[in-house]
């Protein structure tokens, strides 16, 4: 290993530890040492500055590759002729990696920031500084693990440090049943995830990702199981990065304070779930991948419709970056690894921004969430304002930002992949959702910048926040444009983030593959979807037969696509909200049912309550009856039983053994009252019993 | 007819006595008569004794026992007499049967 190999390994290493040091420190001294919050930020800022490096080193300089360290963690039961049972585990860095270290403590060192502002005031302030500090440890520790056993490992610990900080105000109830719905509805994927990683470790006995992968291409796991195993790791993705249809804790889950909801639940820990299918990406088979994409895009269209209805500030951002994370695991699921991998870049600056931005709005506010009683706040806060237009710009993917670079490369991969398998459903969904998204967030935008401001009181006292709170907001609003990515706006190829990003090469074999995903044409003699038996879609022609051709073909028709949409949905929220030429009450009375439908999510967590719930309950009320009346029943039974065998006994000790015994008595007794007689107390009986006693003998023993 | 006194004659009286004495023993419930009793029983006893020496191979054996029992008996009388006088004087009965002190 080369010195700089060693160099990076270590930092990563301490990138990763420093945070739990900052922890440990604020958990154990908090009380006793002032302003130790101060010491926490700096320590970010120094995990920043090293991932800054690593990353810089590592593409820039190393390019391609993995820098890995790996030991022996367990080692037992070895003996000649027999393996024993062995696990290593490590870590690794490779581009994903370094982005990803990048992206998790630059937002998690602002959120740091945001917070000194925005929870000044805060019961408590020190724990709150030390369970962030937890957390970014913990998704730094998903980033880096080597192998899938650690990486489930920190994985629960996000989910811990999530539930730690939804329930953060857990005297109110609404946070504390959040932080448990997040909790518990993780674990329903996490509980597939586990499976899936014991079908990997018992077919190849190796946890590492090099190892799995190696075994899979030898052909130790193939079939049905591989397919199964690949959707099951998928699994654990769904719950954490909120995918239909585990996505209802998201929502909830923005009872926490404004900076977790930009840092754990919009930025990092719900792109998790992105980073691990990324992570598995070679060993996820063709059907895997398909079903990945139309969980995707079914996300995606599912969450920006409630987005449109929502007016919860916070909610209409949760519901988008449901939406959004829908995309990157659309883009995934598509094939188009590096778009999906880029947006989870992008969004997690833009997407942390709005959210720090509506933070800055609701500390304006005094804790206002309800978007219908703001309106009017740009003249107050001109930075937020114009932030957080840049930030809209960027989701609804307008040119000059990052948003449209990741996104059009996804909606392009959509395309090429409806051209390839002639199944438009993906892409139509996509371009549909181009339309929601550019219409919510300017109607958010609307709603709460624009226009007469409708609770005069809160609007008097509303002012811009101090710098702690703004400069954040700068630093995102800046990365979110496209010169940090890339020099030419309109090509996302040519970003740094999609070159380095490369999409790995699959390990499946050969038949489970969709054989067109590859960036370059494969033999496809024994691929079974070959174009030829696809249905015959339009003018389309069917020369079109591997991945990246069909990129190029579907490029600029998905660009203009795209941007018209976007456009036209910014334009339908202006019409709507800014002049008013459509009533937006008229409008939701002519589509009520679909409205009110809308509105309640889908009736999503009805379903689950009157399903999932109600069964659960339903169950534990059955086994309650049963334990209360067949358990207990038999408990009782038995008791009673043994009740009434010792009764029987104790008459048969009562009757028979004291009958023996009394009757023992009663006949010594009436032996004695009889022999009594005889012992008469007068000599002269005595002496005719001796006298007869003799005679008896003399005539006995008479000899004749 | 040939009278002849032999061992079987004085055995037999002796038995007699024996018997008259043993008699006097359980019947009577005066304590003197028991007393009286049982000089006859010793006394029948003394008589055998003094038949097997004149009849039998005890030489004098037989009579000095005989003495010996005498003397004994006479003792036994007058301890015996004696223990009667302080029963009646303590229970005013000499009757056998009444002095039951020691049964409850």
């Amino acid at each position: 290993m080369s010195p700089i190999d060693t160099t990076l390994l270590n930092l990563a290493i301490a990138v990763l530890f420093l945070p739990l040091a900052g922890f440990t420190l604020l958990i154990f001294f908090g009380k006793k040492i002032p302003r130790l919050d101060l010491v926490e930020t700096g320590i970010l800022f120094l995990s920043l500055a090293f991932s800054l490096y690593i990353m810089i080193e590592k593409i820039f300089i190393l390019h391609l590759g993995t820098l890995d360290l790996t030991f022996r963690w367990i080692d037992i039961g070895a003996i000649v002729g027999h393996p024993g049972f062995v696990l290593d585990i490590g870590i690794a860095i490779d581009n994903i990696t370094a982005i990803m270290l990048v992206v998790v403590t630059l937002i998690s060192s602002l959120v740091h920031l945001f917070s000194f502002g925005y929870m000044r005031d805060d019961i408590r302030y020190i724990r709150y500084y030390a369970y962030l500090g937890f957390f970014s440890f913990s998704m730094l520790g998903i980033v880096l693990s080597n192998n899938i056993l650690m990486m489930y490992v920190f994985w629960e610990l996000v989910g811990i440090s999530s539930y730690l900080l939804i329930g953060h105000w857990y005297e109110k109830k609404s946070a504390s049943d959040a932080g448990k719905k997040a909790f518990i509805v993780n674990r329903v994927g996490d509980v597939g995830f586990f499976i899936g990683i014991m079908i990997v470790f018992t077919s190849l006995h190796t946890v590492l990702f090099s190892g799995i992968f190696k075994g899979i291409a030898a052909g130790q796991l193939s079939g049905p199981l591989l397919t199964a195993a690949g959707i099951l790791i998928f699994c654990g993705a769904v719950g954490k990065s909120a995918q239909f249809p585990l996505h209802v804790w998201l929502p909830d889950a923005m009872e926490g304070p404004t900076p977790v909801s930009a840092l754990i639940h919009a930025a990092t820990m719900v792109a998790a779930g992105v980073y691990l299918v990324a992570r598995v990406y070679p060993m996820l088979t063709g059907d895997a991948l398909t079903v990945i994409a139309y969980i995707g895009a079914v996300t995606a269209f599912l969450a920006a419709t409630i987005a449109i209805t929502q007016n919860d500030i916070k909610k209409v951002l949760a519901y988008s970056t449901i939406s959004q994370l829908g995309y990157m695991i659309l883009g995934l699921g598509v094939g188009a690894f590096s778009a999906g991998f880029f947006h989870l870049v992008t969004h997690a600056a833009f997407k942390a921004g709005l959210f720090l931005g509506s933070g800055s709005v609701i500390y304006a506010m005094h804790h206002e969430q309800d978007m219908r009683r703001m309106g009017g706040l740009r003249r107050k806060m001109p930075i937020t304002y114009w932030a957080f237009v840049i930030f809209s710009l960027s989701i609804s993917g307008i040119p000059f930002t990052s948003g449209f670079l990741s996104k059009d490369s996804i909606l392009g991969g959509a395309l090429a992949y409806g051209m390839l398998s002639g199944n438009y459903i993906i892409p139509i969904l996509g371009y549909g959702v181009v339309f929601l998204t550019a219409f919510y967030m300017f109607r958010l935008i609307i709603m709460t910048f624009h226009g007469e401001p409708r609770d005069h009181h809160k609007f008097e006292h509303a002012k811009e926040s101090p710098a702690v709170m703004t400069i954040p907001l700068v630093v995102l609003a800046a990365l979110s444009l496209f010169v940090f990515y890339t020099f030419n706006p309109f090509s996302p190829e040519s970003s740094w983030v999609m070159k380095s990003v490369v999409k790995p090469e699959s390990v499946v074999p050969a038949a489970q593959t969709r054989g067109w995903d590859n960036p370059v044409p494969v033999e496809t003699a024994s691929v079974p979807s070959t174009p030829n038996t696809l249905p015959q879609m339009g003018n389309q022609t069917r020369s079109v037969t591997y991945y990246g051709e069909a990129l190029e073909e579907s490029h600029y028709v998905g660009m203009g696509l795209s941007l018209t949409l976007a456009f036209l949905g910014i334009l339908a929220a202006f019409v709507v909200y800014q002049w008013k030429k459509v009533d937006a009450e008229k409008l939701k009375q002519s589509v009520k049912p679909v409205y009110t439908f809308l509105l309640n999510k889908w009736y999503f967590d009805e379903l689950y309550g009157a399903t999932v719930v109600a069964g659960t309950v339903g169950v534990s009320k059955a086994f309650a009856w049963f334990d209360g009346h067949v358990i207990d029943g038999i408990v009782n039974g038995a008791a009673a039983f043994t009740r009434g065998a010792s009764s029987l006994s104790g008459k048969f000790d009562h009757y028979v053994v004291d009958g023996l015994v009394n009757f023992s008595a009663w006949f010594t007794g009436l032996l004695g009252k009889g022999v009594r007689r005889v012992q008469t107390g007068k000599v002269q009986t005595y002496i005719v019993f001796a006298l007869l006693g003799v005679l008896i003998i003399f005539f006995a023993f008479r000899q004749f | 007819m040939n009278l002849h006194v032999g061992l079987t004659d004085f055995l037999v009286v002796s038995a007699i006595l024996f018997s008259l004495g043993i008699y006097g023993v359980v019947t009577r419930k005066n304590a003197i008569m028991v007393l009286m009793g049982i000089e006859l029983i010793l006394n029948s006893a003394n008589l055998n004794f003094v038949a097997f020496t004149r009849f039998g191979l005890m030489n004098l054996t037989g009579q000095v026992i005989a003495l010996f029992v005498i003397i004994l008996a006479a003792a036994e009388a007058a301890i015996l007499l004696a223990i009667v006088l302080n029963i009646h004087q303590q229970l005013d009965t000499v009757n056998v049967d009444e002095v039951d002190k020691l049964k409850n």
